[in-house]
C-alpha cells in the first residue's frame, strides 16, 4: 500500500480524540525530565541518552521504540532503578527514583524466573520480600496465577514451561507487588510469532482489567502500534526523543486492525522515523566478506 | 540444549549402553591385571622355589630371578645333584587379583586383634575422621568467603590476590610448622588438609558465584529484595547446585592430601597401615588398602551425585551427564 493514499497518522477519530482527552485528565504517574546518561566505555565517553522528556499518565500504555543502540534498554533500566542517570530527573508520583523498588515492576526479555523456585513460589517471592506472611503471599500468588491462566502449573519449575508460559509467570510475579507502573523490556522478543501475538492480546486483557500503567519497550513496529496509546520514538547516538506519536487506532484493539488505514499510516510514519536512510554498516560487519565458490555440480541448480 | 548435547556426544536414551561402558571401564584394567598375573608367559620374571634341591642358599617359597634359577639348574645338573624345582612368578610387589581380594576380605572380616598391628577398618575410620574434620573446617571458612568474594567486588579484590598467591604454596611444606604449632597427633594432619583445600575452595566458589545470571539479581531487586536477603534468597539458592558440585570435586581434592597429611607427626590412619604392611612385604594388604581409599572416595561421590539430583530437581546441567 502506498503511503500517499493513507490518512495522516495525526488524524484522530472523535472516539480516539475523546479517549486521549480522558487520558490527559488523569494524574501523571511517571515523569521523566531532561534525562541524560553518559558512561565510560573502552572507546571513551559515550552519551547513551540525552534530554529525554516525557510523562506517562495513570493506566496509559506507552511503547518505546527505536533503532538498535538508541538506549531504550538503558532508559527502562534507569526507570527501574537498576542503573543510575547522569542528568535530569525521574519522578514516580512526584518522588524521585533512587533505586529499584516494588512500586515499579519489571519484566525482562529473558524471563529471569528463579529456577530453584516453583511457579507459585516465584510469584510469592515479591510479597514475601516485602514482609508479607506466607499465607497471604500464597493467596495473592494463586490469584495472579489464575489471572494469567497458569493455576495448573503452580507447582512446576520454570524449566518445565514454554517460553510464553514463563513470560506469563514473569508478568504475574511483577504484578503481584501491585506496582504503579509495569516496565517491560522487549518481553516478547524471544517468542515465536504465534505465541507473541497471543501474549500481546493477553497483556491488553490484563491491562484493561487492572489498575496498572505500562511502559513497554519493543523493536517491533506492529507490536508497538497494536499495544500502545502513545509511542515514544527514540533515535540513536545519542538516544533522544524523536517524536511522541498518539496512536490513532481506536480501542478495543484486535489483530484485525493491522490493515486499517490508521494502523498503516502510523506504521508508515514509524518506518520513516526509524529507517530514514540506509545506515552505513558497522565496521565489524564490513569485515565479513563471504567468498562463495561453486561446490556443487554446475548443472545442479536449485533456483 | 539439544544441539549442545548432540555436539558433546551425549547419548540420551541409551542408559544400558552407558552402564555397560561404565562397567567395562573397570573391567578393562582388571583384565590386564589378570593377564599379567595368571598367564605365565606374559611377564613373570621370577621363579617361586618349591623344592630347593641341591642349591644350598635356595629356600622354599623364595623368589629368585629366572636367569639365576636357570644357572643353578644347569649347575646342579652338571654336578649330578638334586635339581631345584619352582614355578614362574611375578615380583612380590605385584600380587594377583585373588590375593588382593583375599586380603581385602580378611582385612575387614578378620582384622588383627593386637594393638601393635593396625587393622584396616580402624585405620580407615581414623582417616575418614581426619578428612571429615579437615573438609568441614575448610568449608566453614571457604564457602562463605568464596560466596562473599564472588558477590561483592570489593571483598573479592581484597581477598583473592593473596589467596591466589597462597594456593601455590604446597600444603605439605607447612608440615613441620603445623607439628610445631599443633602437636604430633591429629591437629597437624587436619591442618594440612585445610591448607590444601581451603584456598582452592575460596577461588572456585567465588568463580561459581560470579557466574550467577545478573538478571536474576536484577529481577530480585525490582521485586524489592535488598542487602542480606539478596544474598540469602537469591545468590545462595541460585548457585547451590553448582556449589554442591564444587564441593564434591573439592572433597576428592581433600582425599588426595590425606596420605601426605598422615605422614606428618606420628604416622596414623590408613597411611600407617599401608607403610606397616609394606614394611612386612604384605603387598596384597597394601593394594587392598589403596583400593579401599578409591572405593570410599568414588562411592561417596556417586552417592553425593545421586543425592544432588534429588536435592536440586530444577538443575538443568545434570541432564547432560
Amino acid at each position: 500500500m502506498k503511503p500517499n493514499n493513507l490518512p495522516s497518522y495525526l488524524d484522530q477519530s472523535e472516539a480516539v480524540k475523546a479517549r486521549f482527552d480522558r487520558i490527559n485528565q488523569r494524574e501523571t504517574i511517571l515523569e521523566v525530565r531532561k534525562l541524560g546518561k553518559r558512561f565510560l566505555s573502552a572507546q571513551g565517553e559515550v552519551e547513551a541518552l540525552r534530554g529525554i522528556d516525557f510523562s506517562v499518565r495513570r493506566r496509559e500504555f506507552v511503547c518505546v521504540i527505536g533503532p538498535s543502540g538508541c538506549g531504550k534498554s538503558t532508559l527502562i533500566r534507569i526507570l527501574a532503578g537498576l542503573e543510575s542517570h547522569s542528568a535530569g530527573d525521574v519522578l514516580l508520583d512526584g518522588k524521585p527514583v533512587t533505586g529499584p523498588g516494588q512500586d515499579r515492576g519489571m519484566v525482562f526479555q529473558g524471563y529471569s524466573l528463579f529456577p530453584w523456585l516453583t511457579v507459585k513460589k516465584n510469584v510469592m517471592f515479591g510479597p514475601q520480600m516485602n514482609g508479607r506472611d506466607k499465607d497471604e503471599a500464597e493467596r495473592d500468588a494463586l490469584l495472579w496465577l489464575d489471572l494469567v491462566g497458569l493455576t495448573k502449573f503452580a507447582d512446576a519449575y520454570p524449566h518445565q514451561l514454554s517460553g510464553g508460559m514463563r513470560q506469563r509467570v514473569a508478568i504475574a510475579r511483577a504484578l503481584v507487588n501491585q506496582p504503579r507502573i509495569l516496565l517491560m523490556d522487549e518481553p516478547f522478543g524471544a517468542l515465536d510469532a504465534q505465541t507473541r501475538s497471543k501474549m500481546q492480546s493477553h497483556l491488553i486483557d490484563i491491562w484493561k482489567n487492572i489498575d496498572v500503567t505500562v511502559l513497554f519497550i519493543t523493536h517491533d513496529l506492529d507490536e508497538a502500534i497494536y499495544l500502545a496509546d502513545r509511542i515514544l520514538v527514540l533515535k540513536a547516538h545519542p538516544g533522544e526523543v524523536q517524536e511522541v506519536i498518539e496512536v490513532p487506532v481506536p480501542r478495543p484493539r484486535s489483530p484485525g486492525q493491522f490493515n486499517t488505514p490508521e494502523f498503516l499510516a502510523t506504521k508508515a510514519r514509524l518506518e520513516e522515523l526509524i529507517h530514514p536512510e540506509p545506515e552505513p554498516e558497522p565496521e565489524d560487519e564490513q569485515a565479513v566478506k563471504p567468498h562463495l565458490i561453486r561446490l556443487t555440480d554446475v548443472a545442479d541448480n536449485v533456483e | 540444549m539439544s544441539t549442545t548435547s548432540k555436539w558433546l556426544g551425549s547419548v540420551d536414551g541409551d542408559a544400558r549402553k552407558r552402564t555397560l561402558l561404565g562397567i567395562g571401564s573397570f573391567l578393562l584394567p582388571l583384565l590386564v591385571w589378570c593377564l599379567v598375573s595368571y598367564v605365565p608367559f606374559v611377564w613373570h620374571p621370577k621363579v617361586h622355589v618349591i623344592d630347593p634341591g641341591g642349591v644350598d642358599y635356595f629356600q622354599v617359597d623364595m623368589l629368585v630371578d629366572k636367569t639365576m634359577f636357570a644357572d643353578e639348574v644347569a649347575n646342579m645338573e652338571r654336578e649330578h645333584l638334586a635339581v631345584p624345582t619352582g614355578k614362574s612368578a611375578n615380583p612380590i610387589y605385584l600380587p594377583a587379583p585373588d590375593q588382593v581380594a583375599r586380603a581385602f576380605y580378611n582385612g575387614f572380616v578378620n582384622p588383627p586383634q593386637s594393638k601393635d598391628v593396625p587393622s584396616m577398618p580402624a585405620s580407615l575410620w581414623h582417616s575418614i575422621q581426619i578428612i571429615f574434620w579437615g573438609f568441614l573446617i575448610s568449608s566453614i571458612v571457604g564457602v562463605p568467603l568464596g560466596i562473599l568474594s564472588g558477590t561483592y567486588t570489593l571483598m573479592g579484590r581484597l581477598s583473592e590476590p593473596f589467596i591466589e598467591f597462597f594456593r601455590y604454596l604446597p600444603a605439605p611444606a607447612f608440615g613441620a610448622l603445623a607439628v610445631a604449632i599443633l602437636g604430633i597427633y591429629d591437629g597437624p594432619k587436619i591442618a594440612i588438609i585445610v591448607i590444601g583445600t581451603l584456598f582452592q575452595q575460596v577461588l572456585i566458589i567465588a568463580n561459581t558465584t560470579r557466574k550467577l545470571e545478573v538478571t536474576l539479581i536484577e529481577a530480585a531487586r525490582t521485586l524489592g529484595t535488598r542487602n542480606i536477603k539478596l544474598l540469602s534468597k537469591v545468590v545462595v539458592p541460585g548457585i547451590l547446585p553448582d556449589l554442591y558440585r564444587d564441593q564434591r570435586i573439592l572433597l576428592g581434592w581433600a582425599w588426595t592430601y590425606l596420605i601426605v597429611a598422615e605422614l606428618i607427626g606420628t604416622s596414623s590412619g590408613i597411611t600407617w597401615f599401608i607403610t606397616q604392611q609394606a614394611r612386612y612385604q604384605h603387598f596384597d594388604n597394601v593394594y587392598a588398602a589403596i583400593m579401599t581409599i578409591g572405593i570410599i572416595g568414588f562411592g561417596t561421590d556417586l552417592i553425593l551425585a545421586r543425592l544432588g539430583r534429588r536435592l536440586f530437581p530444577w538443575d538443568r546441567t545434570q541432564d547432560r551427564r
